[in-house]
């Protein structure tokens, strides 16, 4: 260590100077902000619950059922997202369809979100573009493990996002969450 | 007779109202002060009918939460000593302040009120005694908790508080040399004199190396980073680990209220305490010629408000080091004391009474 090292005094100063600058620089732009120049920003912090970062338009959020036009799913229950999910939290019981062009539809389609990982594969295994993760919602959560667990109907009730990542549906509530 | 107690008291009562109110509200400065140094917000959560007033109600908070929480006692601790510790603590360091002047004497009528809780003419060592006194707190808290880390920590506090003392009551040596007082106040008063017409003969001119060293050794003193290896926040456990509620908040304070005496004890000593530059006591007296005149009451009212600005910024300046340095080592803090501040202030007195000789008198 050199000398002026040694002595530490020079150091500390320039680290203030450093440091005292930010709190000048910063100190400015809020009395700024305050004053009405709403683009000076004295901080980068985003506060969350208030104001949200924008969303990617490919980011993998709560997954929905896509519908047909009479509202049934366009799921045909060929299990090839259960087959294919590594979380295996994807469980179909499938139906026969009314309509024999169709052949199949499911009975239950429920998703532990517990489990899932996220990883999007269901929704690029999907022959007929019946599940999507284009939802926007971030936050679900439960206090019990049944309470992650989203049947068919709470899916197919959810909407895309908006164009501006905002969700457009509220968070779905499973009807046997206990608290 | 009544008027005098009542003048008494209100001097003490403003000393005590300013000391309590700022060590209350330094918590809030601590915290939104660091924030904007590293481009956060900072805490504004806390609000009362959705009124937020920028965190303010934060430290209130704080002080609810603590005065609630349980007031934990540890089965093998010393019982009398546990309680008095904080008590003990909190209060040398808070009557510190009585001696420290807020403003030069006020006449009113045929009365002279002098503006300091108490006027002492040894101001300098009462203060120090009362900050010495705060170490017997550290360690009557560190040795009652039977807590072997409580203990070790109030050993380290005590060494380093021990050392710093000392460079502090050295490096302030040469200050009392030059202007010849131990009076705190005759000290702000000699700082008013110009040197060479037109610079303030205050202490940081005309001892800024000794402004160094107490102001090094004061951070030490008050224990707070980067010189808090007695306490580490968030790696070391200090020497009040057992302690809960307001007790602990006693101590949390006890930081608060030494580091406005420390910033008062700045000011006081070595920028020029409660003196405007060129204000006498009939107004301004600019070098170059130019005479403002003022009444006494407004004078008292400048000096006033320019005591409690210079503490603001001294605090200011103290958060500034608080926030940027890391902490040091034990045997780092140590040898800063023994080997470096301590022989500097020795130093430091030996030039000053070379120069004060050379120059005959005291200039």
């Amino acid at each position: 260590m050199r000398l002026a090292q040694r002595f530490y005094l020079r150091e500390v100063v320039s680290g203030l100077v450093l440091t005292a600058g930010h709190f000048f620089h910063n100190m400015g732009k809020h009395i700024a902000h305050a004053l009405g120049r709403r683009d000076a920003r004295g901080a980068v912090t985003i506060q969350y619950p208030d104001e949200r970062r924008p969303l990617a338009p490919r980011l993998r959020s709560l997954h929905r059922l896509v519908r047909r036009e009479d509202g049934s799913p366009r799921c045909v229950a060929c299990m090839m997202c259960e087959t294919i999910c590594p979380a295996r939290c994807i469980y179909i019981v499938a139906d026969e369809h009314p309509n024999p062009e169709i052949e199949k539809m499911p009975e239950r389609f429920d998703i532990d979100l517990g489990k899932c990982v996220f990883c999007g594969f269901c929704v690029e295994a999907c022959p007929e573009d019946a599940i999507r993760m284009d939802t926007g919602i971030l936050e679900f959560s439960s206090y019990s493990r049944r309470g992650m667990i989203y049947t068919k109907e709470m899916l197919l009730a959810l909407e895309p996002a908006g164009p501006d990542g905002v969700p457009r549906s509220p968070v779905p509530i499973p009807a046997d969450r206990t608290v | 007779m009544i008027l005098d107690f009542g003048i008494a008291f209100g001097r003490v009562a403003f000393v005590m109202f300013f000391v309590l109110n700022v060590a209350a509200i330094l918590g809030w400065v601590e915290r939104k002060q660091s924030a904007i140094m590293q481009d956060r917000i900072g805490a504004n959560r806390a609000s009362i009918f959705g009124l937020r007033v920028m965190g303010l109600f934060h430290p209130l908070a704080d002080t609810l939460k603590m005065l609630t929480k349980e007031d934990f006692l540890p089965a093998r601790a010393d019982r009398l000593l546990f309680v008095l510790a904080p008590f003990a603590s909190v209060f040398f360091s808070l009557v510190a302040f009585a001696s420290i002047p807020f403003g030069d004497t006020l006449r009113v009528g045929d009365r002279v009120i002098p503006l300091q809780a108490i006027t002492l003419n040894v101001g300098i060592l009462y203060v120090f005694a009362m900050l010495s006194l705060g170490v017997y707190g550290v360690m009557m808290a560190g040795w009652s908790s039977a807590n072997n880390y409580a203990l070790l920590g109030g050993q380290r506090a005590a060494a380093l508080m021990i050392s710093a003392e000392i460079a502090i009551g050295a490096s302030i040596m040469g200050v009392v040399m030059w202007y010849g007082s131990l009076s705190l106040q005759e000290i702000a008063r000699a700082q008013g004199e110009l040197l060479f017409g037109w610079i303030p003969k205050w202490g940081i001119v005309v001892q800024p190396f000794a402004f160094i060293l107490f102001l090094t050794a004061g951070i030490a003193a008050t224990k707070r980073i980067p010189f808090d290896l007695p306490e580490g926040e968030s790696e070391i456990i200090g020497y009040f680990v057992e302690y809960s509620g307001m007790k602990f908040g006693m101590f949390l304070m006890t930081d608060m209220v030494e580091t406005t005496v420390l910033a008062g004890l700045c000011t006081s000593l070595f920028l020029g305490g409660w003196q405007v530059p060129y204000l006498l006591a009939d107004g301004f007296h600019f070098p170059w010629g130019t005479v403002v005149g003022l009444g006494p009451l407004m004078v008292s009212l400048l000096q006033v408000g320019s005591f409690v600005t210079k503490v603001a910024v001294m605090i200011f300046v103290l958060m500034l080091i608080r926030w940027t340095l890391p902490r040091f080592r034990y045997d780092q803090a140590m040898r800063l004391g023994w080997l470096g501040l301590f022989p500097l202030s020795i130093l430091n007195i030996v030039v000053t009474g070379a120069v004060l000789l050379a120059w005959g008198a005291r200039p």
